[in-house]
């Protein structure tokens, strides 16, 4: 395959700045010695439950529900990896089987 | 420095702290070998070489991100599309950076990359484990967490890229490895707490603002909608 090598170089550079300004915000506005507002504070504690919540629905947003063989693989998977979790509590189980079972399922039962 | 302090640089013992974080990390390299593969194995066979997935994975070091910036490469996304997908898919980090800034508040000149390397395992990790035994070198810790974590995905995804070359079965679904990691950390992090309510609120309203708004523009206002449930729920989470 081709690849534009100039614009991919700068489409990595600005994931790359765009990330780092993100990261390091936070200890720009509020340098050491200064105490951050309590909401933010707040915010700090809640946010990181809430936003893993929200990745969990990005990453299946373009689930559709058209047809079984389109929604089930994912979902079957995906309570398949909580169980799973919930039994071992080990990540790296929950993920493996999670996976291979979504591959399986994609490429031989639902294909 | 008071001589407590001194005496307790003492007590520190750097190995048994590089040992603890060494054994708090595996889980994170388990789901990184999964993952930084999948990462390398993608980028290899949309014609980017293991060079490309290393370099991104030593600068930009985030993993949903990487995945996402696979399709901006391949579709040719404009610097702006690039700018904002950053912006709303990263915009956790900067919670990460806040709930960090009194833990990294003295640590010195690795300060920097201790926050370059504040991805969402690494923060698992530092806010939630604690150890205290008189050993432990909390600082110590999260230095060596961060880069026991950051050299993992390095070279997975290098790795993933080199084997991308001789890989010849079918890989499609591969990819399930990142939404898996989620679900872990998700289902991990409820069964920590008994305060469920942030969590529903995550899923809640990203699933109506995927409903109004679309798979493709329901990012910004989901995090808008949360952080203003959150903070109309403050009374009641902080009472408990």
């Amino acid at each position: 395959m081709q690849i534009d090598v100039i614009h991919s170089i700068a489409i990595i550079a600005v994931v790359a700045l765009v990330t780092a300004l993100i990261r390091f915000s936070p200890f720009i506005i509020f340098p050491a010695g200064k105490e951050a507002p309590k909401t933010i504070n707040y915010l700090g504690t809640v946010l990181p439950y809430a936003i893993m919540g929200m990745l969990v629905i990005y990453c299946l947003r373009n689930t559709s529900f058209a047809s079984a063989g389109q929604w089930a693989p994912a979902f079957i998977s995906v309570a398949l990896v909580v169980a799973l979790h919930v039994w071992k509590r080990n990540t790296l189980i929950s993920v493996l089987c999670g996976t291979i079972c979504y591959m399986v399922l994609v490429q031989t039962v639902f294909a | 420095m008071t001589e407590t302090a001194a005496k307790k640089e003492n007590v520190f013992d750097r190995k048994r702290t590089f040992r603890q974080a060494f054994l708090d990390s595996l889980p994170v390299m388990a789901g990184y070998v999964v993952l930084g593969l999948g990462y390398g194995l993608i980028m290899e066979t949309s014609g980017y070489s293991f060079l490309w997935a290393m370099a991104m994975s030593i600068f930009v070091f985030a993993g949903s991100m990487q995945y996402v910036t696979v399709s901006l490469l391949t579709g040719g996304a404009s610097l702006i599309t690039t700018g904002l997908m950053t912006l709303m898919i990263n915009a956790r980090h900067f919670f990460y950076g806040i709930s960090m800034l009194g833990k990294y508040k003295d640590m010195g000149k690795e300060k920097p990359l201790l926050i370059h390397t504040l991805v969402d395992e690494t923060y698992s990790l530092v806010c939630t484990r604690l150890h205290d035994e008189e050993w432990f070198d909390e600082k110590k810790y999260y230095l060596y967490i961060s880069l026991l974590n950051w050299s993992y995905w390095v070279v997975a995804s290098a790795a993933g890229g080199i084997a991308g070359t001789f890989i010849t079965f079918d890989t499609t679904g591969i990819d399930f490895a990142m939404t898996a990691l989620f679900v872990v950390i998700f289902t991990e992090q409820w069964l920590s707490t008994k305060e469920h309510l942030p969590a529903l609120t995550g899923l809640g309203a990203s699933l109506i603002c995927l409903l109004v708004f679309g798979p493709d523009r329901f990012l910004i206002p989901a995090m808008v909608l949360i952080s203003a449930v959150l903070l109309l729920l403050r009374k009641r989470l902080e009472e408990k």
